[in-house]
């Protein structure tokens, strides 16, 4: 029941959901761009993204975690004009090997993941290296709303809203070294807390890598939150990599240390079974895994039973922004 | 005990009851399916759930010899020829499924497919070398086909749970992950093992007897 008695004491309001300072001081900026009528064009995009984002339910939080506000994004391709996914289906149909190999187990077990304190170890060819805490990380840029497409190299997809702002704000804070070619991203691999870290089907800790042109593009997203919450546990909290052009695997979870190398560094998949995924591992309808076709998918809670599978696109519909990135290589060979 | 064992396998209920027990997981199948239970991908879970059916009747049905020789209770032998039917009830809906939700009963991408991948075409083998058996399960085809053929022909279904394991232990090489695979496989195997043992003991004992009597 929920009767308050004086026992309860005082109900502090979650840090979350307190207006941020600068936020609330920016509102006369806001006011005066307004006056001068130069926020004519500026304001038009805010509205026109705000109805989409209420008539999408890209803001509906589904009221499980703490609320992580953001503002829709402004990076070309970040908000794809999709259904999201439902909150249910993305927070309980995972890939997170530490916590089991079934799709049900990380929602399971991942309670047992301590979130908090959190650091995330700079290191490598940097100028700045150490460790930033998750608060000073969550300061570090301005949260930012992206609606991306989530292609498993499975065969399924989902379509979900990230709060995080670019990679690419934290790697000109740590300042790499001209030598800097690649960027390793060390995750979590803590056998007190992740009862399948130890088991062989890979060797831990999970590490994935990018090319530091790729890790600087702005739709690589430093994610914190999805649905306007913080992230569930079994979606990588505190803090994760979201890559939308390539397979999932590639944005690693519960990110640990973040190393800048002038080597290619070992992926954990690409270790497990080289002829199988490569190390760009974008999405790519022409090149199947030796497996399974990869030229259609299904999207999580949209297609139903009976429907014909859906045409993966190229690099997951974000050719357009990240083409360039791989002009001239035979993405055949590097796949 | 054994004696009220084989009445009760031998009383008229004890068949009813095993097909509506065999039957149990396909009506809970149809159930979850309807009612959004299956989870976030509902066909992947119909395809999966259907071939692990497969792999369990075929556990079944390749126990019902070895335990009733062991057991001493020949009124098994009444409920070999439903499991087995129920192995090929469970392998055509797996097949249905991954048609039908896979490929969207394409028959050019099916049959592609089943040249691309290794695993759907070891699958894919195991079903077809089982319709047979299901086509001769009758008590006509029987007698058509002469007792000493006709269980030569339902020897195949050694060579199927051989392929079904294959089938399940390549799906899931991708994740390497092979616990479920080692019990269906250890299972399957020790049936299969003692078949083989069983065999070699019958060929050891008649040349025997035969040297003698030579004596």
């Amino acid at each position: 029941m929920l009767i308050k008695t004086q026992g309860n004491g005082f109900n502090h309001p979650v840090a979350s959901e307190i207006t941020d300072r600068a936020h609330y001081e920016g509102r006369r900026d806001i006011l005066k761009l307004m006056a001068t009528g130069a926020a004519g064009g500026v304001m038009a995009s805010w509205a026109s993204r705000q109805a989409l984002a209420q008539t999408a339910g890209l803001v509906q939080r589904p009221g499980k975690l703490p609320a992580l506000n953001a503002k829709p994004s402004m990076v070309a391709g970040a908000t794809t004009m999709e259904k999201p996914t439902a909150y249910k289906d993305a927070s309980s149909y995972n890939n997170f090997y530490e916590f089991g190999t079934d799709k049900a187990d990380p929602a399971a077990n991942a309670h047992t993941l301590k979130t908090s304190p959190w650091t995330v170890g700079i290191e490598g060819l940097v100028k700045k290296p150490g460790k930033l805490g998750l608060e000073d990380l969550l300061k570090l840029s301005a949260m930012e709303e992206r609606l991306y497409r989530l292609r498993c190299v499975e065969g399924w997809s989902m379509v979900i809203p990230w709060v995080g702002y670019s990679l690419a704000d934290l790697i000109r804070h740590v300042e790499p070294l001209g030598n800097a070619k690649y960027v390793e991203f060390v995750t979590l691999a803590d056998p007190k807390t992740m009862p399948f870290v130890g088991s062989r089907v890979l060797d831990w800790p999970y590490v994935e890598a990018l090319r530091l042109d790729e890790a600087m593009h702005p739709l690589t997203l430093l994610a914190f939150g999805m649905y306007g919450e913080i992230l569930p546990n079994q979606n990588g909290a505190p803090v994760r990599l979201v890559v939308p052009w390539k397979y999932g695997f590639k944005s690693g979870k519960s990110i640990v240390k973040i190393r800048f190398t002038d080597k290619q560094p070992a992926t954990a998949w690409n270790k497990a079974a080289a002829n199988e995924y490569g190390f760009y591992s974008n999405v790519n309808p022409n090149v199947d895994h030796p497996r399974w076709s990869q030229a259609t998918e299904r999207r999580i809670g949209e297609d139903g039973l009976f429907a014909k599978k859906r045409k993966t696109l190229m690099f997951n519909g974000y050719e357009a922004q990240v083409g360039q990135l791989y002009a001239g290589m035979d993405l055949k060979k590097l796949f | 005990m054994r004696v009220v064992l084989n009445q009760r396998l031998s009383s008229k209920f004890a068949k009813p009851l095993a097909f509506v027990l065999a039957l149990l997981p396909f009506v809970w199948l149809v159930t979850a399916a309807a009612l959004d239970w299956l989870g976030a991908n509902p066909a992947e879970a119909l395809e999966r759930s259907t071939g692990d059916w497969t792999l369990r009747m075929l556990c079944v049905v390749l126990a019902i010899t070895p335990v009733r020789t062991m057991a001493g209770l020949p009124a098994l032998a009444r409920f070999r020829r439903m499991a087995g039917l129920f192995v090929y009830f469970y392998a055509v809906l797996h097949l249905l499924a991954y048609s039908w939700f896979d490929m969207g009963f394409d028959l050019a991408d099916i049959a592609k497919d089943i040249v691309k991948r290794p695993f759907i075409l070891v699958g894919f083998t195991a079903i077809v070398l089982l319709t047979p058996l299901a086509l001769t399960s009758f008590n006509r085809a029987i007698r058509a086909l002469g007792g000493r053929r006709w269980q030569l022909l339902h020897r195949l279904v050694y060579v199927v749970a051989v392929l079904a394991v294959v089938h399940f232990f390549w799906m899931r090489a991708g994740k390497n992950n092979f616990a479920e695979v080692a019990v269906y496989a250890a299972i399957l195997g020790s049936l299969l093992g003692w078949r083989v043992a069983t065999a070699v003991r019958k060929k050891a004992s008649q040349p025997s007897s035969l040297m003698r009597s030579q004596l």
